[in-house]
């Protein structure tokens, strides 16, 4: 009784919303992870981001939804002749949540911190080329470099880079105060986020009154959340094999986006047989990339031949470096003195892309003679074990940081990837700032990486947007992890 | 009697002191870097060790024992790693959900099963009866999640009539918020309504077997009172001891149930707490639950005395 | 009902009886068709559940494949079968460990009494205070989910469980007078306990068997749809129904199938157990 009573209301509200003219003012989005915590500022994780970038709070500068830098509590900046002193203008008239004025001081404070010896910034590389902050007056900020870095407005474009204000920084997990359009209003542990419409906003006013992001970590939940109109958008949807029954239901728009995401077979390079290129090569042979996707769900995702978004102006399709040919790959493993092939571990972090994704890999590489035990690992162990100890054969990670090709560059990180001729593209690409040379010089970085079969490079991760039809503004693609809501209004 | 209640609540310290340096012990071998998963994969190592000394992971070992078994004496179970917030404030908010849930599916199961059990045992060896141990025998061997599965896919995929999933809390009223509960509930207490009916049954055909029930029924007693007075009265110890370990399964259940339908409880708190190596609440999270198993196991045991006064001599 | 005098005629008075009883056989019967389908998987499925077949995926039921295929291709029918030989290896090594290490702390408890026994119902007690699935969960997250883990975990939870059975069947048989006569004669309390204690407590320990067999399937199930028993790619029941939660709207046959071979399986047991103890226990018999 009661359910058909609130089906009638519903109806009633539909109708009469209908016919007058007032346009919805309030979002329930879904989102899969819940986050640790709300400072973009003090931890790696997506879910943050996914809520507070653009939204709560602001960078001096910050990347649009194709992935171009614009500017945000900057409204200009000068770049000095040798690429070593950026000045910044801030805007005037910005206030933080809290009341307080921005000033250059919050700048310098938000920089230094994150650059400090004891931060906890998740990345701080970021930082890492900025020889010091100063305050020119209230509103100028004079940013010195110790070297030219030609991605610097990107990097303060990142999440991790945003501006925060001394008094409230230490407070920002709990109660996140930023200059954004939106304010935080509330956070049921395990359940939702709510954020409400900044009424002293120093920019174009957001559409939206009220936003709810609703943790819904999984398809079992979040299909029916969508169909019961209890979430009206998903930024990205765990819809897995359900997609095509949402995809055939006109009340909603599916849009099916590219993501940062590289899903990559990470390989130990220095680990035996790993460190041999025959092996790898063997290995890149021995995947079926179609087959890859295909077992992981809806089917989505485009392949990849190397460490690079497809998304990205400079990518290079270089999928058929190395082409699925299983009889090429147990050639290669005999050359390479496994006649027979040979055992590994594969240990996966809990993702379906990777708990999915790994049975194919094993399957397939099983066809060639390489037998893949098996190892789920939940992410404290990954990161202790793969990430930190290097402890690993293969495993499967999706690189969800944008433009990350310079992971390739450090020695310490988890692949053991040493290519001095690499990492000389990667040092000339630091200091240029030319657009032309760039794209040449990622495109070099793309190849060596692609011949060199560094990893197994499987598949772009798709965003699968899902939102209700009347619903405009939401991004088509994540090039950066957020979920912007400024341009997000209902039409009816 | 006094020297019985007393036993049994030395009995139920000792057995949480045990409990604490059980769970301490475990936690304190479980593997995983609780500061490297709150920094991610770019954290520097000065960053990781500031960290560390911040969250006292550096502090021996015993004296993070005492410290921790001190708080939470005074009701200080910590701050959360990943949350960064007390570890009580988590537990109370995750408790209304998992408590209501918990009081629901143990209240449908006894409304079921007793009443259940008892006809079964009133017409022992007929086609009702046999029909209805029957029923029951499929529903002790009914996974609990499973059996939600289907319940998701019937009512709420199907027909619609509740959410499949997720918790909108109780600030919306009591109705939406018993609505999301109520599947969850009938998933956790069928299949415990079958085990108590079992034992409803077998406990009353005891009794009903005994020479005052007899001697009642000769005295011509009318049946439903000598059933209802006298045998159910007689028959509850079992039941009650069942009862009893049922809420602890029932509190441990949750970890799965709400893990089907995505309720932010508990269970899900500290499977959660688990897979992001969040010690300190996983620890507070455990001795909360075995603290209330101890108290329910010591309350039934009290009960015992009151409705068996032959036990009171006793202990 | 008669008394039996003879031997052979009271060994076939026990076979009469158990196949008169429609639990014991009902249950004998499903029990050994589930082992036989174990068996049966060591030599020949239907098909390769190794073999993923990707362009195959969550294919309905047909005559190639019975009860359907699954998100990978692989067969439903081969899965299940093979996934039998899972859930019956961890319960029955689980059982395994919980009378091992429970019957022989049982009798001793019974047989020294004293400090001995009240140890030991001080360690049933602090086991039975955590509740079992939290504790399987914790015990997985710390030596790494997998099927020997499952069985470790579970197997802890089924040493009070025996312990408790062997100790109260033991302490009923010690004031009997044969035991007592044994004793007179000289004879030692371990020597007892295996020659009179055991063998007069074992019909109780196999029904109590049957039970936890049963509860260490579900229990098996539980964990591997939690992602902690079985790993992939070794087929479990359990890990089927969790791999089937978010593909149920579109192939519910994914987790109908799994779902019902732990139900019949676990009824096949219960069944099998209670008919037992009817059979085997002479005092529920005539209650009945």
């Amino acid at each position: 009784m009661k359910v058909w009573k609130s089906v009638l209301v519903a109806t009633a509200f539909a109708l009469s919303a209908g016919t007058a003219n007032a346009a919805r003012t309030d979002l329930v989005l879904g989102v899969v992870l819940e986050p640790p915590h709300l400072d973009p500022t003090a931890g790696a994780a997506a879910a943050i981001d996914e809520v507070v970038y653009a939204n709560v709070f602001e960078g001096l500068t910050r990347i649009g939804s194709g992935g171009e830098v614009l500017p945000a509590l900057a409204e200009s900046w000068e770049i000095s002749d040798d690429g070593k002193v950026y000045t910044f203008t801030l805007h005037e008239g910005v206030k933080f949540h809290d009341g307080t004025d921005l000033t250059a001081e919050d700048v310098v404070f938000s920089l230094d911190r994150a650059r400090a010896d004891d931060s906890t910034n998740a990345q701080k590389p970021l930082f890492a080329a900025i020889a010091s902050v100063e305050a020119v007056d209230a509103l100028t900020v004079r940013v010195t470099l110790n070297n030219p870095q030609g991605s610097f407005l990107y990097n303060m474009g990142w999440g991790d880079a945003v501006i925060v204000a001394e008094e409230s920084a230490e407070g920002n997990k709990e109660n996140p105060v930023g200059t954004g359009p939106f304010k935080f209003e509330n956070w049921a542990k395990g359940s939702s986020i709510t954020i409400v419409k900044n009424p002293d906003y120093w920019g174009e006013p957001v559409a939206l009154e009220k936003a709810e992001f609703r943790i819904i970590p999984d398809a079992a939940a979040a299909i029916p959340a969508l169909l019961s109109g209890d979430v009206q958008a998903f930024a990205n949807m765990p819809a897995g094999d359900a997609l095509s029954q949402i995809q055939s239901d006109p009340r909603f728009e599916v849009v099916i986006g590219s993501t940062e995401g590289e899903t990559i077979l990470s390989t130990n390079n220095k680990r035996a047989p790993f460190d041999n290129l025959k092996v790898r090569q063997a290995i890149a042979h021995a995947l079926n990339r179609e087959e890859i996707i295909a077992g992981n769900g809806s089917g989505l995702g485009t392949p990849i031949g190397t460490h690079f978004s497809p998304g990205n102006s400079a990518y290079v399709d270089l999928t058929g470096t190395y082409p699925f040919d299983p009889e090429k790959a147990k050639a290669l493993l005999a050359e390479a003195g496994f006649p027979n092939g040979f055992d590994a571990t594969i240990k996966l972090p809990p993702p379906p892309y990777a708990r999915d994704g790994g049975q194919v890999v094993a399957s397939q590489l099983r066809n060639v003679g390489i037998n893949l035990e098996i190892i789920p690992v939940e992410w404290a162990d990954w990161l202790e074990q793969v990430f930190r100890g290097k402890d690993y054969d293969l495993s499967i990670v999706s690189h969800t940081e944008p433009n990350d090709i310079g992971i390739y560059a450090r020695k310490d990180y988890y692949f053991q990837y040493d290519n001095p001729e690499f990492d000389a593209v990667i040092a000339e690409l630091d200091v240029a700032s030319d657009e032309a040379v760039r794209t040449e010089l990622y495109q070099k970085a793309q190849r060596i990486l692609a011949e060199d079969a560094v990893n197994g490079f499987m598949f772009q991760l798709p965003k699968v947007g899902v939102w209700d039809a009347a619903l405009e503004g939401m991004w088509e693609n994540s090039p950066v992890q957020a979920t912007d809501l400024t341009g997000v209004y209902w039409t009816e | 009697m006094a020297a019985f209640i007393l036993k049994r609540l030395a009995i139920g310290l000792a057995t949480l002191v045990l409990a604490s340096i059980v769970v301490f012990s475990v936690m304190e071998i479980l593997p995983g870097d609780p500061a490297l998963l709150m920094l991610g994969m770019n954290a520097t190592d000065e960053a990781l060790a500031v960290l560390r000394n911040q969250m006292g992971l550096n502090d021996p070992v015993h004296l993070r024992y005492l410290a921790w078994v001190a708080g939470m004496l005074v009701g200080d179970f910590g701050n959360s790693y990943t949350y960064s917030t007390p570890v009580i404030e988590l537990i109370g908010e995750r408790a209304v959900v998992s408590l209501p849930l918990a009081t629901i599916s143990l209240a449908l199961s006894t409304l079921i099963a007793i009443p259940v059990g008892m006809f079964a045992a009133a017409r022992r060896g007929r086609i009702a009866d046999t029909s209805v141990m029957g029923v029951t025998q499929l529903g002790v061997a009914i996974p609990n999640f499973w059996f939600a599965l289907l319940l998701i896919y019937v009512f709420a995929v199907w027909l619609r009539l509740v959410p499949a999933g997720g918790f909108p809390g109780w600030g919306g009223g009591v109705w939406p918020g018993i609505r999301s509960l109520f599947l969850p509930a009938v998933a956790l207490a069928l299949p415990q309504a079958a085990i108590l009916a079992r034992v409803t049954r077998s406990a009353m055909l005891e009794v009903l077997g005994e020479d005052y029930i007899r001697t009642a029924r000769a005295k011509g007693m009318p049946r439903r009172i000598v059933l209802w007075r006298h045998a159910l009265r007689n028959a509850m110890i079992p039941v009650l001891t069942i009862m009893g370990l049922q809420f602890a399964f029932l509190l441990a259940g949750t970890i799965i149930i709400e893990n089907v339908f995505y309720l932010p409880g508990l269970g899900r708190l500290v499977f959660q707490a688990i897979t992001q190596r969040d010690l300190i609440v996983v620890e507070g999270v455990v001795m909360l639950l075995v603290a209330s198993v101890v108290i329910v196991n010591l309350a039934v045991d009290l009960t015992y005395a009151l409705v068996d006064p032959r036990l009171r001599s006793r202990a | 009902m008669t008394v039996e005098t003879h031997l052979p005629d009271a060994q076939r008075h026990w076979l009469r009886l158990a196949l008169a009883n429609r639990s014991f056989l009902t249950g004998l019967i499903i029990t050994a068709l589930i082992a036989a389908m174990a068996l049966i998987s060591f030599v020949w499925t239907p098909y390769d559940v190794t073999n993923l077949v990707v362009a195959d995926r969550m294919k309905g039921l047909s005559a190639q494949h019975w009860f359907g295929t699954d998100h990978f291709g692989r067969d439903i029918f081969s899965m299940i079968m093979v996934g039998s030989r899972n859930s019956i290896a961890v319960a029955f090594v689980a059982v395994g460990i919980g009378m091992g290490i429970g019957v022989p702390l049982g009798c001793w408890a019974a047989a020294r009494g004293g400090l001995v026994d009240e140890a030991l119902m001080r360690f049933n007690d602090l086991v039975f205070a955590f509740p079992a699935l939290l504790s399987a969960v914790m015990i997985t997250a710390i030596f790494g989910p997998g099927a020997v883990n499952a069985i470790i975990a579970i197997g802890i939870f089924n040493v009070p469980v025996f312990a408790r059975v062997a100790r109260a069947g033991a302490l009923a048989l010690w004031p009997r007078e044969y035991i007592l006569a044994a004793r007179a004669a000289g004879k030692g309390k371990a020597l007892i306990t295996v020659e009179h204690i055991l063998p007069n407590i074992a019909s109780m320990l196999l029904v109590q068997g049957t039970i936890q067999f049963a509860l260490g399937i579900l229990a098996e199930a539980g964990l591997s749809y939690l992602g902690l028993g079985a790993q992939p790619p070794m087929p479990s029941w359990g890990r089927m129904l969790f791999d089937a939660q978010t593909r149920m709207m579109v192939a519910p046959h994914l987790a109908i199938f799994p779902g019902l071979a732990i139900v019949i399986t676990v009824l096949g047991l219960n069944l099998l157990g209670d008919g037992l103890r009817d059979v085997l226990d002479p005092r529920l018999r005539r209650e009945r």
